[in-house]
């Protein structure tokens, strides 16, 4: 499979490029919309762990606990599992199982947890004096989180980010699989089950400069909001 | 301005009660620099992060500018806090906002307008003397400038009291005194009242009026720091002093040293001068009247509050007659001689 052959097919497959750019469009639509809805829900859950850790601001044994645990429930089903497990609950929230809409259900689900841990390890960077400091000059516990907490972990928080959807193309690709669409999808369809190696190929070459772009965006926005 | 009444705070580790305050009793007057020196462990940091109840007492009250904090709810208390200014070792300076915006904090939590902010944040910057750092993010500060900074965000919001804890013990000795002087400085314009804590004696001697000296959790002597630092009165206190000033005897020294005097070995003696040591030029007098030669190996004198005192290890050359005789003098005018042994 050389260089010559994956441009010779670029030029006889038309159809199959479309094909690929559809499906580019899809995994975006999934990683982005997953990751959007993940983070909403997620880097709040990640405070509240964090805030409710012992001598946290909001000190909270047993929320914390229960939390925990979900949290880490979630985290322990494998992935494509739990893509078939919440069927039910994806047909409730989108009215279907199948499709790009249905895919990202079960991908802001397994987001979720993930997201929430990484961003209670970015809070726990914090160092706890400037809390005590922020307390000391008269802050409400929420000031404290807006103007304290979130700013000085943000260079985690995009940390998080940019992991969490790298994690997301991964993920993508396995919902592909039950119907998805997506990169994965071509690449298993066409690739895999046709035996097609350069479609194969080209979708994991795609999926390799997909990750390099949001990698690299992260750390240039981390670069940028580091200060410490 | 800060009344400390009855004051107990006891940590549970386990099983183990440990006493960190027990009955502290301290007022401090408006427009004083009162320090509270300690050895590490004695709970002075636990005091001062007493008074804006970072650390809530067990029991007692802690009063500042008549409001007895011990009683407000969560709200009234963060409301408080906002006429208490806190400063510390390690700054806390919040490293993703420019200095500007450090100093601003404050203003931003009490809702202050735009405008208002800009004009009080540049004269506080111009008061520590940065206002050409104003933009610059507090990694690329060294640590003097990052406790300037903290001053000024200390200040940002009038308060009436300034908390130091132990603001200067990350500092080498010079930015340590550029930043007693800013004290000073805003301790004399603003009238601000200082609290600071600290285990180094030269902030103490450097710009407090009053001290409190505290070990194991109690207060153990308070006043003017002359009166304490010239007649500690109990042993504790002298104690702190002496350590603070201890000189060890060098190691070949200790190795020649005897405890009988024999031919050609001389005493090394310690002596003690306190506030009750008669002020004369004592050591050159000895010299002369009973005709020994005085080496000085090494010397820890100090001047504060019109009172000087310190140690001196020093070695009499000079017939065995003389020396007691010499020994005897000093005693005689109040200075503490001990005899450590005889060196060859």
């Amino acid at each position: 499979m050389s260089l010559d052959s994956v441009i010779n097919w670029w030029v006889d497959n038309e159809r199959l490029v479309y094909l690929l750019i559809d499906a580019l469009g899809q995994t975006l639509s999934m990683v982005f919309s997953s990751g959007f809805i993940g983070f909403a829900l997620g880097i709040p859950l990640g405070v509240l762990l964090h805030l409710s850790k012992k001598n946290g601001l909001l000190e909270n044994h047993v929320l914390n606990k229960s939390l925990g645990i979900i949290v880490n429930i979630g985290r322990s089903i494998p992935f494509i599992i739990l893509l078939v497990a919440i069927i039910p609950f994806t047909r409730f929230v989108v009215g279907t199982s199948i499709g790009t809409a249905a895919a990202v259900v079960p991908l802001t689900i397994g987001a979720i947890p993930f997201i929430a841990r990484l961003v209670e390890g970015a809070l726990l960077e914090v160092p706890s004096g400037l809390v005590e400091a922020a307390q000391a000059m008269g802050a409400k516990p929420q000031q404290i989180i807006t103007k304290v907490l979130l700013p000085e972990a943000l260079p985690g928080i995009i940390n998080a980010v940019t992991i969490t959807l790298v994690t997301l193309v991964g993920y993508s690709a396995m919902a592909g699989t039950v119907g998805g669409g997506g990169l994965g999808d071509v690449g298993i369809r066409y690739g895999y089950q046709r035996f097609d190696g350069t479609v194969m190929f080209i979708t994991v070459v795609i999926l390799v400069i997909l990750v390099q772009i949001i990698q690299s965006l992260g750390d240039h926005l981390v670069k940028r909001v580091d200060h410490r | 301005m800060i009344e400390i009444k009855e004051v107990n705070k006891v940590f549970y580790q386990g099983e183990r009660v440990i006493n960190a305050l027990s009955d502290i009793n301290l007022t401090i007057a408006q427009g004083t620099i009162f320090g509270v020196i300690g050895s590490s462990g004695a709970g002075k940091s636990t005091l001062i992060r007493c008074v804006n109840l970072l650390e809530r007492p067990s029991s007692g009250s802690i009063v500042v500018d008549g409001i007895d904090l011990t009683e407000l709810s969560s709200q009234e208390l963060t409301l408080n806090r906002r006429k208490i200014g806190m400063i510390f070792q390690h700054f806390n300076l919040l490293s993703s906002r420019t200095v500007f915006n450090n100093v601003a904090l404050p203003l931003e939590l009490a809702g202050t307008a735009k405008n208002e902010i800009k004009s009080k944040v540049d004269g506080l910057l111009e008061l520590v003397g940065l206002s050409d750092k104003s933009d610059t993010y507090p990694a690329n500060l060294s640590g003097g400038q990052k406790q300037r900074v903290a001053i000024a965000r200390a200040l940002a919001s009038d308060p009436k009291v300034l908390l130091c804890d132990e603001a200067t013990s990350a500092l080498d000795p010079a930015t340590t005194q550029s930043i007693l002087e800013l004290l000073r400085k805003i301790n004399q314009e603003l009238n601000l009242t200082i609290l600071l804590i600290t285990h180094e004696m030269a902030v103490v001697k450097g710009i407090c009026s009053e001290v409190a000296i505290i070990g194991d959790g109690k207060l153990v002597e308070q006043g003017q720091v002359g009166d304490i630092f010239a007649h500690p009165k109990t042993e504790l206190a002298r104690q702190f002093i002496r350590s603070t000033l201890d000189l060890t005897i060098p190691e070949d020294y200790r190795s020649r040293m005897q405890t009988q005097r024999s031919s050609g070995s001389y005493p090394l003696v310690r002596l003690e001068f306190t506030g009750a040591s008669v002020d004369a030029p004592l050591i050159s007098q000895v010299a002369r009247q009973f005709n020994i030669d005085i080496s000085i190996l090494s010397s820890n004198m100090d001047y504060v509050g019109g009172v000087k005192f310190g140690l001196m290890l020093a070695e009499f050359f000079g017939t065995e007659q003389s020396a007691e005789q010499a020994v005897a003098f000093l005693h005689e005018h109040k200075v503490e001689v001990e005899v450590l042994g005889y060196v060859a």
